[in-house]
């Protein structure tokens, strides 16, 4: 867990799921997530954008799974059956993304956050919110508002 | 919600049962124009929205209501004589009415010169009533006319002794005593004020009153140019919490006998559905429970319309005045429609979980005889039964979609200028209300339709020997799971030479093609087709019975049509009971499975090698019957695969699109046929094209519901882009 010695002014902390994704750290807000699950072979989707793999089955709700890496534009991956699908929530939709696995939860200041350099037109670049150094890792915040179209099925 | 508002809605909610009473008891009336009860039921139905309306300050459906219920007291009282002409602007200002509801209630203008016609009208006819029989020569209309001995002759005012006493409910319920006689006093010949005595006897010693309970009783004497009936209208709010008797003073002389007359008279409001509810008891009793059905029965034959009208309206009175615990009070509870439809998506979980633990209880290999087992089935019977009721909730009688139809049915009529009568039947077949909802508009249109192509003129009709007035019939029923709406007419029929012209001038088929009467008559559904000679303002307006059809797809439901020339046309709508669940059969395509809703399906075939031909460049057409119908294969158009050098021991589903076309989805096998539950894409992903939804299957796996028409529209028209992204990927 976390060995940050440091004191956090509570107001100013937020809890973050870190989790790897082709040898690079992501993380998202964990008031984002509803679940963690194990990997559901999905059923494919025509039509649908690259990254959307299918839609599975969370207990009788229709969840679509998206390929978080492809959406990222990270290098391809074979999927897995140890894979995992965070459920998340973006606004009202409940989405469904693959990773690797996820390593940590972590409680983190807000001050230990910093802005996203820029780096010229790279595609991940875009939803980045922050970026920030855990022991000697750099962990990339995501802003899941920014990964998602309003509906993917328009984005198709 | 601010409080008030809420209130307001509950106003309309009310208002809308009161409508549907009132449309009742006009059609009642028609039968049987004398029923003293239908016309009572009427009144109080305009008087309950009059009262309620003015409680919100709804000034505009306060007047003309107002008016409305003038006319109606007079045709109660016997001032007006139910003819047919009053009948029809009953009708009609009862349409009015309507509309100033729904107008009021969603807060849209209404054209008042339309409501201010009407009072004129309504006017006309009580200026039309004859002064003399306006006397108090017939009492009693509110009740029974029993006959009451009639004081002063020829003189239009009379001595009343009203004797009023009220019971501790009428309290409870907020009325006011003081009121009540104050209104009565208004009735009094001016100059002569009534003469008011409090009889206080009854109040016991100081320490010994019950403050709940009434003491005081009142004797008005009052001279007044009202009927007895007038008199007894001032207390008709607190009709059963009080003792309430009128005389004339000319019998005061006999007390005795004028009191129990008249006490019968005015008690009868009150004592008779007791009555009535005693000697048919599934008409009250039942109606806690299964409320729509039981309060008015289709089938009831016009003899028997009073009985259930009487027990039907002051039924609920009854049960408020007197105690509630009687019938188990309310017959109906009001719910939100989102937490019907929030039960039923749990419901319907429920049902998929059940589904799955059976297959993993089969696949686990135990024993039948295994209490699991056993247990698992038990679970599946109710589980099932949760199931239907839950949809059962949703679901409601066509009844106020039919009253909307007649209603069409008369203005097309009057528009027109032909006569026309509806008759209807199986008004209490219970649908989804969404299917009822988005069935209004289709139906609109056959039925103006039916008014406008079907019947002909009355001297056309005269001519060929029919009775001048035409008949249009609705009629609702529940046929093998399904609902089956029917719209017919007497008039012409289809006139075949003349839809198959048409058809050839918008060259929508070839002036050589061969068709069956059957297929000529379903050329109407061809987009772009219309008859009428010239465009009436009724029906014809460029959306035709394309759209009916159309519309009724998109509800899974069919549509058909016969016609007998010289005898009429008979539409034939076929609606699934609900839209939560689709009867589809489950398919193999690719490596996935799919459904196809049954609906669509028109046959299912093995194909021949020899039977399908290439036609073009990769595409194919499949021969049936001498007929070449396109084929579709539904993994490449899905993505799921590529494309199909040949049929070979494939499936091939014979579909029907909208535009009345047939198409050939080409699958790889057929799996089951069974219910599946729809779950919709739209919240969590968005639309998607070819697909109208998923399901859950057994497995616990999705299986996505095609969507026919989509599918098809997406190999003609939207191949092209299609083709591309997979030339890309290949």
């Amino acid at each position: 867990m976390s060995d940050q010695e440091q004191e956090f002014d509570v107001s100013q902390s937020r809890e973050i799921v870190t989790f790897r994704l082709s040898e690079q750290d992501f993380c998202i807000d964990i008031m984002n997530i509803r679940e963690i699950r194990g990997w559901t072979q999905p059923t494919p989707l025509p039509h649908s954008p690259h990254y959307v793999r299918g839609l599975i089955n969370l207990r009788g709700a229709v969840l679509p799974i998206m390929d978080l890496a492809e959406r990222l534009g990270l290098p391809a991956r074979e999927a897995t059956a140890r894979d995992v699908i965070i459920v998340a929530m973006v606004e009202s939709q409940l989405i469904g993304l693959v990773v690797d696995g996820v390593s940590d939860i972590l409680t983190v200041s807000q001050n230990d956050i910093q802005p996203t350099p820029t780096m010229g037109a790279e595609s991940s670049q875009g939803y980045v919110e922050g970026i920030m150094s855990i022991d000697d890792r750099m962990i990339r915040i995501l802003d899941l508002a920014r990964i998602f179209p309003k509906a993917l099925g328009e984005a198709a | 919600m601010d409080p008030m508002e809420e209130i307001k809605q509950m106003f309309f909610v009310e208002c809308e049962e009161l409508l549907e009473a009132l449309q009742d008891g006009l059609e009642q009336l028609l039968e049987d124009p004398t029923e003293a009860e239908t016309v009572a039921t009427i009144f109080r139905a305009v008087h309950s929205m009059k009262g309620g309306a003015g409680a919100f300050g709804l000034e505009d459906l306060v007047g003309f209501a107002h008016n409305f219920e003038t006319v109606l007291d007079a045709l109660r009282s016997n001032r007006l004589e139910p003819t047919d002409e009053v009948l029809t602007e009953l009708q009609r200002s009862a349409d009015i009415l309507n509309d100033l509801v729904y107008a009021c209630k969603d807060g849209t203008d209404f054209d008042q010169s339309r409501s201010d016609a009407q009072i004129v009208k309504l006017q006309a006819l009580l200026a039309n009533e004859g002064p003399a029989e306006a006397s108090a020569d017939e009492p009693a209309p509110v009740a029974e006319p029993a006959e009451v001995e009639e004081a002063g002759e020829g003189s239009s005012f009379t001595n009343y002794l009203v004797k009023f006493k009220p019971h501790s409910g009428l309290y409870e319920r907020g009325s006011d005593p003081a009121l009540l006689i104050r209104d009565l006093c208004e009735l009094a010949v001016e100059g002569q004020p009534a003469d008011i005595e409090c009889d206080i006897s009854a109040i016991p010693e100081i320490e010994d009153i019950d403050p709940g309970q009434s003491f005081l009783s009142w004797e008005i004497r009052i001279k007044s140019e009202a009927t007895e009936a007038g008199l007894a209208e001032v207390f008709e709010f607190v009709e059963g919490d009080c003792d309430l008797v009128i005389s004339a003073a000319n019998v005061l002389a006999e007390p005795e006998t004028a009191e129990t007359e008249a006490e019968l008279e005015v008690d009868v409001p009150a004592p008779k559905p007791q009555a009535q509810a005693d000697s048919t008891p599934a008409q009250v009793s039942d109606a806690p429970a299964d409320a729509p059905t039981a309060l008015a029965d289709p089938e009831k034959p016009a003899s028997a319309t009073p009985a259930p009208a009487a027990a039907k309206k002051p039924a609920p009175k009854t049960e408020k005045a007197r105690e509630p615990a009687k019938g188990g009070g309310n017959a109906t509870v009001r719910v939100d429609l989102d937490r019907v439809d929030r039960l039923i998506n749990l419901v319907g979980e429920l049902v998929i979980n059940q589904a799955m633990l059976s297959q993993s209880v089969v696949e686990s290999g135990l024993a039948n005889s295994t209490s699991i087992a056993v247990g698992l089935e038990e679970f599946k019977h109710l589980t099932r039964e949760v199931q239907e009721s839950v949809l059962a909730i949703r679901a409601q009688p066509v009844k106020s979609l039919f009253q909307r139809m007649s209603r069409i049915v008369r203005e097309a009529a009057d528009a027109t200028g032909k006569k026309v009568n509806i008759v209807s039947d199986g008004e209490m077949t219970e649908v989804d209300k969404t299917v009822i909802e988005r069935l209004a508009d289709p139906l609109t249109h056959m039925i103006r339709n039916a008014v406008d192509h079907g019947l002909e003129s009355p001297e056309k009709r005269t001519a060929a020997g029919k009775d001048e007035v035409g008949t249009v019939s609705l009629i609702a029923e529940h046929r093998s799971g399904r609902v089956l709406i029917e719209v017919s007419d007497d008039g012409a029929g289809i006139n075949r030479e003349r839809v198959f012209q048409i058809a050839v001038d918008k060259g929508l088929i070839s002036p050589d093609a061969q068709l069956s009467n059957s297929e000529i008559d379903n050329l109407l559904f061809l987009p772009g087709f219309s008859t009428a000679e010239k465009v009436s303002d009724l029906s014809g307006r460029g959306v035709g019975m394309d759209v009916v059809k159309r519309s009724i797809a998109s509800l899974g439901g069919r549509i058909n049509i016969s016609s007998n020339p010289g005898k009429g046309t008979i539409f034939s709508i076929s609606l699934p009971l609900t839209l939560a669940i689709l009867d589809g059969m489950i398919v193999s395509v690719g490596s996935e499975t799919v459904v196809v809703p049954l609906s669509a399906i028109l046959e299912m075939l093995k194909p021949e090698e020899a039977q399908i031909h290439p036609l073009g460049s990769g595409e194919s057409v499949l021969q049936v019957r001498g007929e070449f119908v396109p084929t579709i294969d539904v993994a490449y158009q899905l993505g799921f695969g590529p494309k199909l050098e040949n049929y070979n021991d494939r499936v091939i589903l014979l579909i029907e699109t909208s535009d009345g076309g047939q198409r050939a989805l080409v699958v790889d096998s057929i799996q089951d046929q069974r219910q599946v539950v729809i779950k919709g894409l739209e919240e969590n992903y968005g639309e998607v094209s070819g697909i109208a939804a998923a399901t859950i299957l057994g497995d616990g796996r999705i299986a996505l519901i095609l969507d026919p028409d989509a599918i098809v529209n997406d190999a003609q028209g939207g191949g092209p882009t299609h083709n591309s992204s997979f030339a890309l990927a290949g």
